[in-house]
């Protein structure tokens, strides 16, 4: 297990150096004048031929790219143009929200998608079947900024049961905790008000986030499910007679997971991309607000390290639902 | 004629199909179709927000607008943004992954390589800065969305070619002294058309949502235009007053992307006899 671990781990290097150089020609050589487009609009010639001699930008190509690996190396990706402070500082600052809403969305669309999936399949070609596959065939039809409003407007404008906007409410005093998740740092400090203000915080937009995953994860576990019932060992185990509930639930399940896992994986990804869109209209402060502003200020050195952390963050994922393959099913342990 | 038969009796590949033609008839004849054509660029201060009524029945926006003129007019905009996008990304991929498919060596590892990275990028946020980057139009949205798609069609295509390429015909046609660009494109491409043409309805309803994203947030189509995502974008200055500015826009979007969706369900359905069993 260990070795196969590391043989996938390995696996990701040249995909990660794909992600280096791609970041690099994309800031390097899109625009016309990277210097000119760091300098901002109102700058001066002799402002743009400073910054382009301060970030080497006179200096050949590979050797601009060698300061890049090294820069990247040390977590140094300057500072930010709109919050003018260190760029990995204001990174780590807002990873945890965006990861607290990210795993809800996950938590929800997995909790959800996986048992609706069974029923459908279970009901094969009957009323619950069609109209779950309508509706996941139509979750991900949803524009995500569209549904965000329309949970605001209803659930926080017109019936005023849930909040707006934000992670916690203006009136509340809470100066954080270790984690840097607001309400598992508020359970740790026994503040259940804070608690249950950043719940009604999280509702909506991790709903939003979640419907595309729900949509997904319900129809590959409705497929996995169909096919695992017509296997050999479910006629056999039924003509044993079995118990019916743990049948499905815990046998047909396991077998059928495979796909829905890497789903789940897969997920994951767009979960962290979709909120981009999701905590801009929520005003949640993560990553994903961040990212916008600075690609709507066009503040490069931001939209740079945001974008290489989201793709390590997406292989890192890749690499994680393969080992949790091969902790599903031992075979695909020795193909990999 | 089989295939036919198959797909009528597939009842929500028949709605997705007539929601497409649907859409495509308002593209094209909707400045015909629109009770206010003119409302793609005129403005009418005096009936500004006005709810939904017989005159307006989707209400008019802050500009006085027919908000359903505007819904009709946006469908020509969204459809040419998905068509082109998703045409210039088959133009790009499906060559790609023939040739990465059909060759050995190092070629294909590149071409493969470098898609890989691409799909282990999240789209929107790649196509977000790359419009940036271009100055933000409607036109760097567009490139910005096909540099980011065409890896799909060059991954699936891969997979097809690799597989048609250990079949006995294409080592009968080798033997035969075929050159490579005859089988590749002669026989092997018209084999691997029915995953390429799925995943294109497919991917002309996920363009849609993804442009409509992009001009949401202010990286795609520019105002006057009659655009759906602009329009919601707009519309958040006034609510809860005119929801009705905000929710029609979006249900066009939605109706749009379902019916490509279910349509290109349908057809994977059809033309994917592997899959059909779990239906």
């Amino acid at each position: 297990m260990l070795r196969f671990i590391a043989r996938r781990t390995l696996l990701a290097v040249p995909s990660l150096l794909g992600l280096l150089i791609i970041t690099f020609v994309m800031i390097r050589l899109v625009p016309a004048d990277p210097a000119a487009a760091l300098a901002g609009d109102n700058a001066t010639p002799e402002q743009v031929a400073q910054i382009r001699a301060q970030y080497g930008l006179d200096q050949p190509l590979p050797v601009q790219f060698l300061k890049y690996l090294s820069d990247v190396a040390r977590f140094d990706f300057g500072d930010s143009v709109y919050s003018s402070r260190p760029v990995a500082i204001d990174i780590v600052q807002r990873l945890p929200a965006t990861l607290e809403l990210t795993f809800a969305a996950l938590f929800l669309a997995t909790a959800l998608g996986i048992p609706l999936g069974v029923v459908a399949a279970l009901n094969h070609n009957r009323w619950p079947d069609f109209v779950l596959r309508i509706v996941s065939i139509g979750g991900v039809a949803l524009a995500t900024f569209w549904i965000a409003i329309m949970f605001q407007l209803l659930f926080a404008m017109k019936l005023d049961w849930l909040p707006l906007r934000g992670r916690s409410s203006v009136g509340i005093s809470f100066a954080g905790g270790p984690t840097g998740f607001l309400m598992l740092d508020a359970l740790l400090k026994g503040r259940l008000d804070v608690f249950w203000d950043a719940f009604r915080h999280l509702v909506l937009p991790a709903l939003t986030l979640s419907l595309g995953g729900i949509a997904t994860i319900t129809r590959f576990t409705r497929a996995g499910v169909l096919d695992t019932m017509q296997k050999d060992f479910v006629t056999y185990e039924r003509a044993v007679g079995y118990p019916h509930r743990r049948l499905v639930w815990v046998y047909v399940l396991r077998n059928s997971v495979v796909a829905s896992v890497t789903q789940i994986g897969l997920l994951f990804g767009s979960l962290i991309a979709g909120a981009v869109v999701v905590e801009s209209i929520f005003d949640w402060p993560g990553l994903g607000s961040y990212t916008v502003n600075a690609i709507l200020t066009a503040d490069f050195k931001v939209m740079l390290a945001v974008t290489l952390l989201v793709g390590v963050i997406y292989a890192a994922v890749n690499i994680l639902t393969d080992i949790v393959h091969g902790l599903i099913d031992p075979r695909l342990r020795d193909q990999a | 004629m089989l295939i036919l038969k198959k797909f009528a009796q597939d009842k929500s590949a028949v709605i997705g199909f007539a929601i497409v033609v649907a859409v495509v008839f308002i593209a094209v004849f909707g400045p015909w179709l629109a009770p206010y054509p003119q409302d793609a660029t005129m403005s009418h201060l005096t009936r500004r927000l006005r709810p939904p009524s017989w005159a307006f029945p989707f209400g008019t926006d802050n500009l006085g607008r027919d908000i359903l003129s505007r819904v009709i007019l946006g469908a020509r905009g969204a459809l040419k943004v998905s068509l082109l996008v998703v045409g210039a990304s088959m133009a790009i991929g499906v060559p790609l992954g023939l040739a990465a498919g059909y060759s050995r060596g190092w070629l294909s590892e590149a071409i493969m390589r470098v898609t890989d990275v691409f799909l282990a990028l999240p789209q929107l946020i790649l196509a977000l800065a790359l419009a940036q980057l271009m100055g933000p139009s409607l036109e760097s949205a567009m490139i910005a969305l096909v540099a980011t798609y065409w890896p799909f069609f060059t991954r699936i295509v891969y997979a097809e070619t690799r597989r048609l390429r250990a079949s006995l015909f294409v080592d009968a046609l080798e033997g035969l002294g075929a050159s490579p660009t005859r089988i590749v494109f002669l026989h092997i491409l018209p084999n691997a058309a029915s995953p390429i043409i799925v995943r294109a309805t497919i991917g002309l309803g996920f363009t849609i949502l993804v442009a409509a994203t992009l001009g949401f947030l202010g990286m795609g189509a520019t105002p006057p235009d009659p655009d759906w995502g602009l329009a919601i974008s707009q519309s958040r200055t006034f609510l809860p007053g005119a929801w009705w500015y905000a929710t029609f826009p979006g249900l066009a979007i939605l109706v749009t992307v379902l019916g490509f969706n279910l349509l290109g369900d349908g057809l994977r359905d059809i033309m994917d006899p592997r899959l059909r069993r779990s239906r």
